[in-house]
C-alpha cells in the first residue's frame, strides 16, 4: 500500500497547483491518468483573466469590475463571495506563474499582454499567443520537477476509500500493469476535470469522461448545478477542436450563409464578444432557420486581421484549421459550429475546496465552488484552476497536517476492504460475457446527450433522455469486455469510465428537467425566461441507495442583486 | 463518403507473445478521419486488445507519437485523406510495453536532467519580470514543445548512443538559456556540453523534419554550441 498525507487526483493545472501548495504542509503525491503535461488544461488557448490593466484600454479595470462581469456572465447563479476571492487573487496567481517562467506574450512596455474576451468589460485576458493553457501547464510541470513531486502516472481511480465517514484514500488501477493498488492519505483532492466526452460534439480531450465527479458522487459528495453545460460557439466543423474565443477577441467576425455578421440581431453592443451562451444560441438559431452552410455550420472570418497578426497571435489555430479542415484562415473563413466545451457544474465545494465529505476536496473543472454559475466567461477557467487549486491545496494540506501521520506500514481495514471490493468488481467485469459492446453504448449516450440535452432543451426531450439514460444503465449491466489481459487494457479502462458517464448524464438530465426556467447556458424553450422567484438556487444531486435525489442550496449574493442581463 | 483503408499495426503483448507481429485491419474511413480515429475504430469494433496512447486529439498533448508510413508523426494529426494503406509501429528506440505503447521514461529522464525550469537571476519583482516583445520572441519556437518524442526517435545519434540527451531536452535547455529572465546559463551550458550533450549533434535535421510543432531543435543545439565555444575562448583569452 502507498501512503501520502495528501493525494491529488489529476495532474492538470488545478491538480499541480494544489500539489505545489499542499507540499508546504506535508508529503503529497499526484495520481494522474496521463503524464501531467498531457492533461486537458494544455488545450486551453485564449488566456487567463486578471485585472492587471496592462492594456491601454484596461487602465480603469479593477478586480471589482472583473467580479461584476463574472457574476453577470453567470446569470447571477455564481456565489459572489467566491467570485470576489477569485478575482481579487487573480493578479497574484498570474504574476506567480510569470515568476515561475510562463512565457506570456508581451506589450511594447514589456508587460504581460492582454486581449478582450467575451462578456468582459475590459481587455483583461492575459495570453501567450493562442497556447496559454499549454505554456501554463508546462510551467507548472517544470515546477513539479523542480520540487521533485511524486507522480503516479497512468492510474485510473476506481473508488474513494471512506473510513469513519471521511475520505482517507483511493483505490486505483495501474493501467500499465493492470494491478489494483491502494493509496492511503489523510485528505484527497479531486482535480480530474470535466465530462466533455458525454457529448458527441465536444472540444474536450478524449480522456475527459468526468469519472472524478462520479467517484465523488458515489462516495457521498453531492454534485452541484450539473444541468449547466457550456457550449463553445467556435469549434472546428468535423472534429470540434477548439478555435479560441481569442480569435474574436482579436477581431474575427461570425458570418452566416448570407455573409452577414448575424450577432447584430442578438447582441448589438457586444456583437461577437457576447458571452458564450448567448453566441452559441444565436448560432444554433441561425442554423435552424436556414442561414447556416449545409444546415450544419457557420463561418469564422479573420481574413481582415492580416497574415502577420494571425501568425503572431493565432498560429496554433491556423495550423489546426489547415491540418484538420484543409482551410487556411489567412485566405478563407473557418467552418465552425457550437460544441460542448465546459462543465459549470461539479463536485459541491466551498471556496477552500472543501466538500461536504470530510477529507475530500475538489478544484478546477470537476469542482463547483461556484464561480461560474449558469455560464462561465472565457478566460475564467484557467484562473479558477490556479486560484482554487492553491486554496484547496492549502486547506487539504493543513487538514492533513492537523491529523498527523499514520503508521505507513499498516494497511488500514477500510483500505483492505475497498481494495478487495475493487479487485472483485474488475474480475467480475472481465469474466462477464454479455451481449453489449461498451463502445456502442458510449456512442448512443453521447449522441443522445447532444440531441436532447444540448443548447436548446424542452420537457419532452428531457423526459425522453431521462428514460433513455435509464435504459442504457440497464444495458450497461450486459456489457462484455473483449480483452481479458492485464497490460494496458483500454477496453476495461473505457468501460469503467462509461459507468461514471451514465450516472453523470442522469444527474445532468434530472437537473435540467427540474429547472423550469432559462438561465445562462440552460435554455428551456418551454420556459424561456429566468425565474428568480422559483430558481435562484443551486441544484444538488445526491447518490442514494434508492437512486438519484435532487436538492437545493442557496446562492450567496454579496453586492450585486440579480438584474436583467443584456449585452 | 466511406471507403476502406488497410491498417497494418505492430502488435506485441508481453503476457502472451514471444515476438512481435503485424496485424492488418480494414478500417471504414469517414471523410476527414485521421490515424488516431482509425485506431479507435479498430479498438471499438474489431479488436478490444489494441493498446495505444491518446489524450487531446488536437495535436497539443503529444501522447500519440508513432511511426506512421515511414515517419514519426502524431496519429491525431495524420489525416487519412487519400491513403489506401497505413503501416504503424511504436515510437522507436524505447522499450515496448504493449502494441503501440512504449516506456517513455528514458526520454523523460533526459528532459528532467537539464534543469527544465526557470532559475531567475534576481528576486521576483512585485509584478511581472519585464521582458520586451523582442526578448520574448527569442523563445517563441522552443516553448511550443509538447514532449511527444518524435525528434528523439528520429535522431540517428540517439539510435547509436542511448545516453545522448537528444533534441527535445537540448531544445528545452536552450529555451531557458535564451529566456531573458533566466540566470543559470553557466550551469545549463555545463550540463549540456558533456560527452552526451550538444557536441554529439551532427546537424542531420531529422528532428526538425519530423517535429509536429515545426520546431527546429538543431538550431537550438547550434546556438548552445556557439555559446559554449565563445565561453571557452573567453576563458582562454583571459588566461593567456
Amino acid at each position: 500500500m502507498f501512503y501520502h498525507s495528501v493525494l491529488v487526483i489529476g495532474g492538470g493545472l488545478a491538480g499541480l497547483r494544489a500539489t505545489l501548495e499542499a507540499r508546504r504542509f506535508g508529503d503529497v503525491a499526484v495520481l494522474s491518468l496521463v503524464p501531467p503535461f498531457r492533461s486537458h488544461s494544455g488545450a486551453a488557448q485564449g488566456g487567463i483573466n486578471a485585472a492587471l490593466g496592462n492594456h491601454p484600454e484596461g487602465k480603469d479595470d479593477s478586480w471589482e469590475r472583473h467580479a461584476f462581469d463574472t457574476v453577470k456572465g453567470s446569470d447571477y447563479l455564481a456565489d459572489q463571495d467566491a467570485v470576489e476571492i477569485m478575482c481579487r487573487e487573480a493578479p497574484e496567481r498570474v504574476f506567480e506563474m510569470e515568476h515561475w517562467g510562463t512565457p506570456f506574450s508581451r506589450t511594447a512596455e514589456g508587460k504581460i499582454a492582454q486581449r478582450p474576451f467575451g462578456g468582459g468589460g475590459f481587455p483583461r485576458t492575459c495570453y501567450a499567443a493562442d497556447e496559454t493553457g499549454h505554456v501554463l501547464l508546462h510551467t507548472l510541470y517544470e515546477q513539479a520537477i523542480k520540487a521533485r513531486l511524486t507522480v503516479y502516472e497512468e492510474r485510473q481511480v476506481l473508488s474513494l476509500v471512506i473510513e469513519d465517514g471521511a475520505c482517507r484514500g483511493v483505490i486505483a488501477l495501474n493501467i500499465v500493469t493492470g494491478e489494483v493498488e491502494a493509496f492511503a492519505a489523510e485528505s484527497v483532492i479531486m482535480a480530474t476535470g470535466g465530462y466533455g466526452r458525454l457529448y458527441s460534439r465536444t472540444t474536450n480531450s478524449l480522456i475527459n469522461s468526468g469519472l472524478g465527479m462520479a467517484l465523488a458522487y458515489w462516495a457521498g459528495a453531492p454534485l452541484k448545478d450539473m444541468e449547466f453545460v457550456q457550449f463553445h460557439p467556435t469549434t472546428l466543423y468535423g472534429t470540434n477542436i477548439l478555435i479560441t474565443e481569442g480569435a474574436r477577441g482579436e477581431g474575427a467576425y461570425l458570418l452566416n450563409n448570407r455573409g452577414e455578421r448575424f450577432m447584430k440581431d442578438y447582441a448589438p453592443e457586444a456583437m461577437e464578444l457576447a458571452p458564450r451562451d448567448i453566441v452559441a444560441r444565436a448560432m444554433e438559431t441561425e442554423i435552424e432557420q436556414g442561414r447556416g452552410l449545409y444546415d450544419a455550420y457557420l463561418l469564422l472570418d479573420m481574413r481582415h486581421l492580416g497574415k502577420e497578426r494571425i501568425l503572431e497571435r493565432l498560429p496554433t489555430i491556423r495550423d489546426i484549421a489547415i491540418n484538420f479542415a484543409g482551410v487556411d484562415p489567412v485566405s478563407e473563413p473557418i467552418p465552425i459550429q457550437p460544441g460542448q466545451h465546459y462543465s459549470m457544474g461539479g463536485i459541491d465545494c466551498d471556496a477552500r475546496g472543501q466538500t461536504p465529505l470530510p477529507g475530500l476536496y475538489a478544484a478546477g473543472e470537476c469542482a463547483c465552488v461556484s464561480v461560474h454559475g449558469a455560464n462561465r466567461l472565457g478566460g475564467n477557467s484557467l484562473l479558477e484552476t490556479l486560484a482554487f487549486g492553491q486554496r484547496a491545496g492549502e486547506a487539504a494540506g493543513r487538514y492533513a497536517q492537523d491529523r498527523g501521520k499514520r503508521n505507513p506500514g499498516d494497511t488500514p481495514l477500510a483500505h483492505g476492504v475497498a481494495l478487495k471490493a475493487a479487485e472483485e468488481k474488475l474480475d467480475g467485469l472481465i469474466k462477464w460475457e454479455g451481449r453489449e459492446n461498451p463502445h456502442g453504448l458510449r456512442q448512443e449516450l453521447t449522441e443522445l446527450m447532444m440531441d436532447k440535452v444540448g443548447i436548446f432543451r424542452n420537457k419532452e426531450d428531457l423526459s425522453q433522455a431521462l428514460a433513455q439514460v435509464g435504459a442504457l444503465k440497464v444495458r450497461f449491466q450486459q456489457t462484455s469486455i473483449r480483452y481479458k489481459g492485464k497490460t494496458y487494457n483500454l477496453d476495461l479502462a473505457r468501460t469503467l469510465e462509461l459507468e461514471g458517464m451514465l450516472d453523470l448524464a442522469e444527474a445532468i438530465v434530472a437537473g435540467a428537467l427540474k429547472r423550469e426556467e432559462s438561465r445562462g447556458s440552460h435554455f428551456r424553450r418551454d420556459f424561456p425566461q429566468r425565474d428568480d422567484a422559483r430558481f435562484l438556487h443551486h441544484t444538488l444531486a445526491r447518490y442514494t441507495p434508492q437512486g438519484l435525489a435532487l436538492g437545493e442550496k442557496d446562492v450567496t449574493i454579496t453586492r450585486w442583486p440579480p438584474e436583467a442581463r443584456r449585452y | 463518403m466511406d471507403r476502406q483503408v488497410a491498417f497494418r499495426v505492430f502488435r506485441f503483448d508481453p503476457q502472451s507473445d514471444s515476438e512481435p507481429r503485424f496485424d492488418t485491419f480494414t478500417v471504414e474511413a469517414r471523410e476527414g478521419m485521421n490515424v488516431l480515429e482509425g485506431l479507435f475504430y479498430i479498438l471499438e469494433n474489431l479488436d478490444g486488445s489494441l493498446a495505444f496512447r491518446f489524450s487531446c486529439r488536437g495535436a497539443v498533448c503529444g501522447s500519440c507519437a508513432m511511426f506512421i508510413n515511414g515517419a514519426y508523426r502524431l496519429a491525431c494529426k495524420t489525416m487519412l485523406r487519400d491513403l489506401k494503406e497505413v503501416t504503424i509501429s511504436p515510437l522507436g528506440h524505447l522499450p515496448v510495453i504493449k502494441d503501440l505503447v512504449v516506456d517513455m521514461r528514458p526520454f523523460y529522464r533526459k528532459y528532467e536532467s537539464i534543469l527544465p525550469y526557470l532559475l531567475p537571476a534576481s528576486e521576483p519583482p512585485l509584478k511581472e519580470y519585464p521582458q520586451s516583445p523582442k526578448q520574448r520572441h527569442a523563445i517563441n519556437e522552443m516553448i511550443d514543445c509538447i514532449l511527444c518524442g518524435c525528434c528523439h526517435a528520429a535522431c540517428p545519434i540517439v539510435w547509436t548512443n542511448k545516453d545522448y540527451l537528444g533534441p527535445a531536452a537540448l531544445t528545452k535547455a536552450y529555451r531557458f538559456v535564451a529566456d531573458s529572465r533566466d540566470g543559470a546559463e553557466n550551469e545549463r551550458l555545463a550540463l549540456v556540453s558533456g560527452p552526451d550533450g550538444i557536441w554529439r549533434c551532427h546537424t542531420i535535421f531529422n528532428c526538425h523534419e519530423v517535429c509536429p510543432k515545426y520546431i527546429n531543435p538543431t538550431y537550438s543545439i547550434q546556438q548552445l554550441k556557439r555559446m559554449a565555444i565563445s565561453r571557452r575562448l573567453h576563458f582562454w583569452r583571459k588566461n593567456k
